[in-house]
């Protein structure tokens, strides 16, 4: 087993006892089959001798008892392996998020993208079926084939070791030749589709430039030569994949006429009793149902622990910032934030976010940061809450370096409102609420109204419980950005930090939003984050980060 | 759902290919079958009898054979049905596209584009199950029992009165239970979908819920969704798993009935060990493509959806037609008029454009301004023959603009829309967009004039560098840039600027600023804007207010 897989395993943990009932199931399952057709051919054989009706009885017992119990066990174990996949889902759940959740958000830069994040958490979705397809049909196989050979060496040795050898190759043998083969076809698949794809999406959303420049038809041409490619590949790659079910069935009918040939041979020389030959044959026919899954599931497998090691990649990062082994006791609230020749980088970067910046923010004052995009005014934001620790430099809190404080503390102390906060797909009241959780009506009614936004909560037809949407996509740009501003509000700290919170509104909307906003932060302290001006006339100071 | 939906049949000939050869693969699969069982049983029977090695070797050996044929069978169904799947999906993907950019390039509304490509590329694999498992397995569970049941007819007429007994209840089983689980399962995986969301959503909150200190809590959410999620499905499946059971217990006791029957009426001397043996290796052969049929129906389900959502998508109407042939007046000496103009998108009641009018004289800036939504890029899409009025009409020197050839309408003019599209590629051939034949020199005389130079001097490869997906990533204002580079090299005599320093810090906006300025300069300009930044450089200032111009004033007193 490859390391990946072991600490994919660790990840997504199930319970050893709901494996080992799964298996279980499963092979009794296959078990059922083999001894339908096994004691089937038995009874058979054995009534061509025209013994009495009675002593049959237990064959006939015996083929409908298998008959019967076959569809029952069947049915219990696809519960069972279900319940497991269901379980194992949403532990891994649960414990990719324990490991994310302190590297957030500096540990997740590479994916702040909308795309890739929804990636991520399909990848850990998929993980269930680490167990589903990795774990259980081989397992499965194991079992019912070792019991099979038994049975066949009990009666015939020689035929028990073709059976084995039959069972091996195709279980191990066909699943792991094809596996390298489809893998080489599949990266190179892999490749053409990704090219085609992201031509396609240049040219349906550029159609309307292709048209106006009239390249409409040059991109047509371009695009089926990479469909061509496209094709192509993914004929080859179907070659390996469908090999899969053809080469099995050649196994079975070798490893079938193996054993007859054996058992006729043995019957000859007056080792083995007539009767049994029927049965040798079909109990090895029907033995081969439980290996037939494993090339399709060796093909899925291995697509999972691709997304498995996307996963690991995020889950084994180490995060970097850390609380103290002794904090500190954090500041009674008048206190001064200041960030004393700051020097910032980003792990992903090679510039620094940051150079030389000093900064002070004395209690009650208000100051804006302005400076042009990519100047580093949102890095100011994270150094203050410790989503980053600077380089060289300090940032102090009531003159101590940040980092001597709990950052829960610390960022129980600094309300941020920032046009990256996110707006859960929940209800208004959960959205405003998650900043206090222990707020009356009457405090939540009095952040809303100081954003300005309660009148228009109370006008909706569901008002506190209107669901917002996905990332507040039921509302207007102001409206996300005003329930943003009373959250911050309602967190009731003594340092407000409004980043950006006019960022795609246009100039009217900004103005009446910032002038709200102000009015509502009273005599807090305030830094505002903008490349625009309004409200700059009511700050205290401006300062200017020029990159 | 239907097993295969027409339209894709007679709008793919690679279908009606593969559902040949399926046809034919079914028939050979059916007679291996057969052969393969009695060979087993004659071989067995024999052997009864008292034959040795060298007496039944053919048999062996053509049992070997028999096997290996119906591998090679499977083989080619599934091979035949990856082709099919590639060659259908090819097909309709080059059609899809084609239709996209010859006949309708503005339509985005109702179909993103990120859903059109996922659609035209991702449903590949769903179709690849589609065409090479469930369709074989159709044609399987039509042909196979078929054929057994008329050759135990043959050998053992009582073991098929059995069969035929007990094989109708599976179809009837099928449907009575299929159709209960098929609605249970869609519940499922809405439920799924909204865990699935559930759980995105928190992680892309993350930063919120540390800044409000909430992060740790989460966890425990996480588990009860998931927990509550679990049981109620398990509550599902416990039906859901029940119509496969009911269809693996009919198949099971009839191998186990007719086994049973078979063996008593040997004792009674009523069938012979052959032909009993034969009846037995072909009973569960019988039932196993049906049983296969209802396991391949539900993962092809997805396959079914892409190609319908494809042919919904093809067979949606077209919006502007193109038959104008008249050479088009140049807007470099002709007016341009919007004579009482109405348009509305055929997805949306309201009017975007009510009775416009207006008029572009030659060679002056015209900025158009107005709230979003007013319909400035409406306009846009006007003139440049993205889309055509609903009413009213737009003229050129007098000749109305859909009656003229499109392609040479097009030749005169450039239009940098608010976000240009960056293809991959090099910058210069990005740039070469706007005149594909130009020379280097000229590509970097037009970068000069739109300031590019500026940013691709700083790269290692130059006007090289490779841009667009996977290349060296183009902030806002360099992708204005380039498309403002392709306006020069295109030389246009009418350029559409849509809203060219939206969004961008001081400094980018003003050389972004300077470059439209020298864009001004001998061409005709429509000038969409926001704000009224760029407003002192026009000539007149159009407002744009319940889709029509209220004031058109002077720029000095805007």
């Amino acid at each position: 087993m490859t390391s990946t897989r072991r600490r994919l395993l660790a990840l997504a943990a199930a319970p050893r006892r709901r494996v080992a009932l799964s298996v279980a199931l499963g092979a009794a399952t296959v078990l059922c089959g083999v001894g339908l057709m096994a004691t089937a051919g038995y009874l058979i054989s054995r009534a061509a001798e025209r013994p009495a009706v009675l002593s049959l009885t237990v064959a006939i017992v015996c083929v409908r008892f298998f008959g019967l119990a076959r569809p029952i066990t069947r049915y219990i174990e696809r519960l069972a392996s279900h319940d497991l996949a269901l379980r194992v889902l949403a532990n891994t759940r649960v414990r990719a998020y324990e490991r994310i959740e302190p590297l957030a958000p500096a540990g997740l830069e590479a994916y702040r993208r909308g795309d890739l994040l929804s990636r991520m958490v399909g990848d850990v979705d998929s993980l269930q079926n680490l167990h589903l397809r990795g774990t259980l049909p081989p397992l499965v196989a194991l079992v019912s084939g070792a019991v099979s050979v038994a049975v066949t060496a009990a009666i015939l040795p020689a035929a028990a070791v073709i059976l084995a050898a039959g069972l091996v190759a195709g279980g191990v043998a066909v699943p792991l030749a094809l596996g390298s083969v489809r893998r080489r076809a599949g990266a190179r698949e892999a490749a053409a589709r990704g090219a085609l794809t992201s031509d396609l999406v240049e040219t349906v959303r550029g159609a309307p430039e292709l048209a106006v420049y009239g390249r409409s038809e040059n991109r047509l041409d371009a695009l089926a030569a990479k469909d061509e490619e496209l094709v192509t590949v993914a004929r080859r790659a179907a070659l390996a994949d469908g090999a899969a079910n053809g080469l099995g069935l050649l196994v079975t009918g070798a490893t079938v006429a193996g054993v007859l040939a054996l058992a006729v041979t043995a019957h000859a020389g007056g080792e083995l009793d007539r009767v049994l030959i029927a049965l040798l044959a079909l109990l090895a026919l029907a033995s081969f149902e439980a290996v037939q899954p494993l090339s399709q599931s060796a093909r899925e497998l291995s697509e999972t622990l691709a997304a498995g090691k996307r996963v690991l990649e995020l889950t084994e990062r180490e995060p970097h910032i850390h609380d103290p082994a002794d904090p500190a006791p954090f500041p009674a609230t008048p206190f001064a934030l200041a960030l004393d020749d700051v020097r910032a980088r980003y792990a992903s970067c090679e510039r620094p976010a940051l150079e030389h910046v000093d900064l002070r923010l004395d209690p009650g004052r208000r100051i804006a940061l302005v400076g042009p995009s990519g100047a580093g005014k949102t890095t100011v934001v994270n150094l203050l809450v410790r989503f980053l620790d600077p380089e060289s430099g300090r940032v102090t809190v009531d003159g101590l370096d940040a980092r001597a404080y709990r950052q829960e503390d610390l960022r129980r102390a600094i309300a941020v409102a920032g046009q990256d906060s996110h707006i859960f797909s929940t209800t208004i009241r959960a959205n405003v609420r998650l900043a206090r959780p222990d707020a009356t009506d009457d405090e939540l009614e009095d952040a809303l109204s100081r954003a300005r936004i309660l009148d228009w909560v109370r006008g909706l037809p569901d008002g506190w419980d209107t669901l917002v949407g996905e990332e507040g996509r039921e509302l207007s740009g102001g409206q996300r950005q005003r329930l943003v501003v009373a959250r911050a509000l309602l967190a009731d700290a003594p340092v407000l930090v409004l980043d950006e919170p006019t960022a795609h509104l246009d100039p009217a909307t900004a103005e009446r939003l910032i002038d709200d906003v102000l009015d509502a932060a009273a005599d807090r302290t305030v830094l505002l984050i903008t490349h625009r001006l309004e409200g700059l006339d009511r700050m205290h100071e401006v300062v200017r980060l020029s990159g | 759902m239907r097993a295969l939906d027409p339209r894709l049949v007679r709008r793919a000939r690679p279908v009606r290919a593969l559902l040949g050869v399926d046809i034919a693969l079914g028939f050979a699969t059916a007679v291996l079958v057969l052969v393969q069982a009695t060979l087993l049983a004659r071989i067995v029977a024999r052997t009864f009898d008292g034959a040795s090695l060298g007496d039944v070797v053919t048999e062996l050996v053509l049992l070997v054979v028999v096997f290996g044929i119906r591998g090679a069978v499977a083989w080619g169904f599934e091979v035949a049905g990856a082709r099919a799947a590639s060659s259908v999906l090819s097909e309709l993907r080059l059609e899809l596209v084609e239709r996209r950019l010859r006949t309708q390039p503005a339509a985005l509304d109702g179909v993103e584009a990120g859903e059109l490509s996922a659609v035209a590329v991702q449903g590949v694999d769903a179709l690849i199950v589609y065409f090479g498992r469930y369709l074989p397995q159709v044609v399987l569970a039509c042909v196979v029992p078929v054929a057994v049941l008329a050759w135990v007819g043959a050998v053992d007429s009582t073991s098929a009165l059995i069969m035929l007994v007990t094989l109708p209840l599976v179809p009837v089983f099928m449907w009575l239970v299929g159709r209960y689980t098929e609605e249970r399962t869609r519940e499922r995986w809405t439920a799924l979908r909204l865990l699935s969301a559930h759980f995105l959503d928190v992680v892309r909150g993350l930063p919120t819920l540390r800044l409000l200190n909430r992060s740790r809590g989460q966890a425990e959410t996480i588990r009860d969704v998931g927990e509550r999620y679990r049981l109620a499905t398990m509550g599902t499946l416990r039906v859901a798993f029940l119509s496969a059971s009911v269809l693996e217990l009919a198949a099971t006791l009839g191998v186990a009935l007719v086994a049973v029957t078979v063996g008593v009426r040997l004792v009674g001397g009523g069938i012979g060990l052959e032909a009993g043996l034969t009846v037995l290796v072909l009973a569960p052969e019988l039932y196993l493509p049906l049983r296969r049929l209802g396991a391949e129906f539900h993962s092809s389900a997805d396959g079914i959806a892409v190609a319908e959502r494809m042919l919904e998508l093809l067979e949606a109407p077209v919006e502007v037609e193109r038959h104008g042939t008249l050479p088009a007046p140049s807007p470099g000496t002709a007016e341009v008029r919007f004579e009482h103009v109405l348009f509305a998108y055929p997805s949306r009641p309201a009017l975007v454009l009510d009775g416009l009018d207006l008029e572009l004289r030659p060679q002056e800036t015209v900025a158009l301004i107005g709230a979003s939504g007013a319909g400035k890029s409406t306009v846009a899409s006007l003139l440049l023959r993205l889309a055509a009025p609903t009413a009213g009409r737009v003229t050129v020197g007098g000749v109305d603009l859909a009656d003229c050839d499109v392609d040479a309408w097009r030749r005169r003019l450039a239009w940098v829309p608010q976000h240009p599209t960056i293809f991959r590629g090099t910058v210069a051939d990005n740039i070469r967009l706007g005149r594909t034949e130009a020379g280097d020199g000229e590509v970097r005389f037009a970068a000069r004039l739109a300031c590019v130079d500026e940013f691709v001097q700083a790269l290692r490869a130059g006007y090289d560098t490779v841009v667009g997906d996977g290349g060296r990533p183009l902030s806002a204002g360099e992708r204005r840039r380039i498309g403002l580079a392709r306006a020069f090299l295109r030389g246009a005599e009418l350029v559409v600027l849509d809203e060219p320093t939206a969004d961008l810090d001081a400094a980018t906006a003003a050389l972004v600023g300077a470059a439209v300025e020298r864009l001004q300069a001998d061409r005709t300009v429509l000038l969409i804007a926001h704000r009224a930044e760029l407003v002192r450089h026009a000539d007149r200032v159009i407002v744009l207010e319940h889709g029509r111009a209220t004031v058109s004033v002077e720029p000095a007193a805007a």
